[in-house]
């Protein structure tokens, strides 16, 4: 259950890591969004996995401990705080910037595909 | 009343910020321009009478809901923390008077969102769960996101979408790193870490050290550190006055944080621990330094330079906390005061400066002469003055200090070098600043864009502080002396629980 567990982790991280280095705002949005369920998780193992396990003493056999749970809870509603937040911005600077590139120019790269597009028409 | 001393920081500026959203003010101007400014005024008040009384009487611990720390959360008000509320106050007053000048009505909310920045801030110096700094980092965060775009503009979202972009990654690393110290400690009450990081068993020992290092970035994105540091600049600059005034304060949190956690948690009696951040910490805010006078050198504009002098002063003051001796600590904190007044005034200054001159803005270039050429020229002056650090102001003593804490950890011929220069390019740049300002001019002087009385009111209440930081300067460095003494020793829990009264075993 550990390795499992800790490879869906890793994987959320590596994901949300590789969006974040899109420099478009939605990758990037995407990328945020991913990186805190990665945290979430990861924060939820810090009190040790348990399986069966209720955070009331007493309960059950053995118990779970209770204040990562808390801890998550409190991490998810900031994150979604955060995440709506980075969303509006993101559909503002699109309409601002004219562009959804992060440094708010369009890429160069993509001008070179539109020229050698046009040429290839041409 | 006394027993709920130290929530008051946080309480009033929660309160004002809600009541200022609701029906009796959200549509009155003047009606919540005043009560803003009342309440700011009430709480310089509450954070002086904190101060005194915890300098009388030592750390107060509150308990929230009466749950026993380190299991409940709890508020520690020393002598460090309650310092910088009383800055952030002092701040808070100043900011709330300039952008009652018509600041405010260029953007939405402007009163509560700066209350609920405010309530971030001085959570952060206030609370003393690791968890709840976050908490309160996020709320400052989320504040300030709004306000940087106060107003609106190109210029403001891209440095917004930036700065959001960049401190929603701190927030997540800072998860991680709290999941780290969480599963290795065992607790989130700082001072409970403090007393345990000792005895972290060898297994866990390199766990720890990651989140202590992961830390370290993230405290080091917010109060600027040098790879770090890109967002700073152009957010800073892009912030209308009042904001990027109150912004001032923000590097100082991240700094706060380090050294509340790389000071005093991991410091010199944590075991294994002991010291993890610091052969980082020292490269990098040297590099820190040195790059910020480059930058400094090389500003265009009035508001680019202010931020880059940021930059200068966070450079120097990570060094003093990669020292990490309490006479470090206390020029350090000495400073803090010193360069979150001054640079406050330097923006707010900045803002009128770009109001009076026209398209020019504050480039540095020749053109009109601004509407008050002699206040204007007046206050950069004296704001020059304490940005180098020359004599009457407190600048030169919170520099000198900071350069005996150098010479005492025999690190002088590192320190020593960049901390002079930073001096001298300060100089150099608002020398440069000062004379294509308000010498440099041709064409008629307008006289319709005189500032208005609250503006200059806020930055000379600003400037006014200096000089009683220099008068007052043998007082309060020994008050920062025994703050640094008091962090280095850490909290007796017990002790000050059964002295308060608080449920304990």
């Amino acid at each position: 259950m550990e390795l499992m567990y800790s490879i869906c982790v890793g994987f959320l991280t590596t994901a949300g890591v590789f969006l974040l280095l899109r420099a478009q705002t939605f990758p990037v949005v995407l990328g945020i969004t991913l990186l805190s369920y990665a945290v979430n998780l990861f924060l939820f193992a810090s009190g040790r996995l348990t399986v069966n396990g209720a955070s009331i003493v007493g309960a059950s056999e053995v118990y779970a401990d209770p204040l990562p749970q808390a801890l998550v809870l409190t991490a998810i509603v900031i994150g979604f705080a955060m995440t709506a937040f980075v969303l509006i911005l993101a559909m503002r600077a699109r309409a601002d910037l004219g562009s959804d590139q992060v440094d708010g120019r369009s890429s160069t790269l993509r001008k070179h595909g539109n020229k050698a597009r046009k040429e290839r028409q041409v | 009343m006394m027993l709920h001393l130290p929530i008051l920081p946080l309480l009033i500026p929660l309160l004002s910020g809600i009541l200022l959203l609701l029906p009796p003010f959200n549509q009155h101007d003047q009606r919540s321009r005043w009560f803003a400014i009342v309440s700011s005024a009430m709480m310089v008040v509450v954070s002086a009478y904190l101060l005194w009384t915890v300098d009388q009487s030592g750390a107060l611990v509150y308990a929230l809901g009466g749950w026993q720390p380190p299991f409940g959360i709890m508020l520690v008000a020393d002598r460090m923390a309650v310092l910088l509320v009383l800055l952030t106050s002092v701040l808070l007053f100043c900011v709330l008077l300039y952008g009652s000048a018509g600041e405010d009505k260029k953007g939405r909310f402007f009163q509560s969102l700066v209350m609920f920045q405010v309530l971030g801030i001085q959570g952060a110096f206030l609370t003393g769960d690791i968890f709840n700094l976050f908490v309160f980092f996020e709320v400052l965060l989320i504040a300030s996101y709004a306000l940087l775009i106060h107003g609106g503009g190109k210029a403001k979202t891209l440095a917004n979408l930036h700065y959001v972009s960049l401190n929603l990654v701190g927030s997540a690393l800072f998860l991680f790193a709290l999941g780290m110290i969480y599963g290795t400690f065992g607790t989130l009450n700082m001072a409970d870490m403090q007393t345990k990081a000792a005895f972290i068993s060898a297994d866990d020992v390199v766990l720890a050290k990651s989140g202590a290092l992961l830390l370290l970035v993230v405290f080091g994105l917010k109060s600027a550190m040098l790879p770090l540091h890109f967002w700073l600049p152009r957010a800073y600059a892009a912030a209308p006055a009042p904001i990027a005034a109150l912004f001032a304060i923000m590097t100082k949190v991240g700094l706060y944080s380090l050294w509340r956690v790389h000071g005093a948690i991991f410091g010199e009696h944590a075991g294994d621990l002991a010291l993890v951040a610091h052969d980082w910490l020292w490269p990098l805010a040297w590099l820190t330094l040195v790059v910020g006078i480059v930058a400094t050198l090389a500003s265009q504009t009035l508001r680019m330079l202010s931020a880059n002098l940021v930059l200068v002063s966070v450079g120097g003051l990570l060094l003093m906390v990669a020292l990490n001796t309490p006479l470090a600590t206390a020029a350090g904190l000495y400073y803090v005061l010193h360069s979150t007044l001054a640079s406050a005034a330097l923006f707010l200054l900045a803002g009128m400066v770009v109001e009076q001159r026209g398209k020019a803005e504050d480039r540095f270039v020749p053109s009109r002469p601004v509407a008050q050429p002699v206040l204007l020229s007046g206050l950069f002056f004296v704001i020059a003055l304490a940005m180098i650090g020359m004599p009457p102001l407190s600048g030169f003593i919170g520099k000198t200090a900071m350069l005996q804490a150098a010479l005492q950890g025999n690190m002088a011929h590192w320190i020593w070098p960049p901390l002079l220069l930073a001096s001298l390019a300060a100089l150099v740049m608002l020398s440069r600043a000062g004379s294509t300002l308000f010498w440099r001019s041709k064409g008629d002087r307008p006289s319709s864009l005189k500032a208005h009385p609250l503006q200059v009111l806020s930055v000379t209440l600003l400037l006014l502080c200096l000089p009683l930081l220099v008068i007052f300067a043998g007082p309060i460095m020994a008050y920062c002396l025994a703050a640094a003494e008091d962090l280095y020793r850490g909290l007796n829990l017990l002790q000050i629980m059964s002295e308060q009264g608080l449920p304990h075993d």
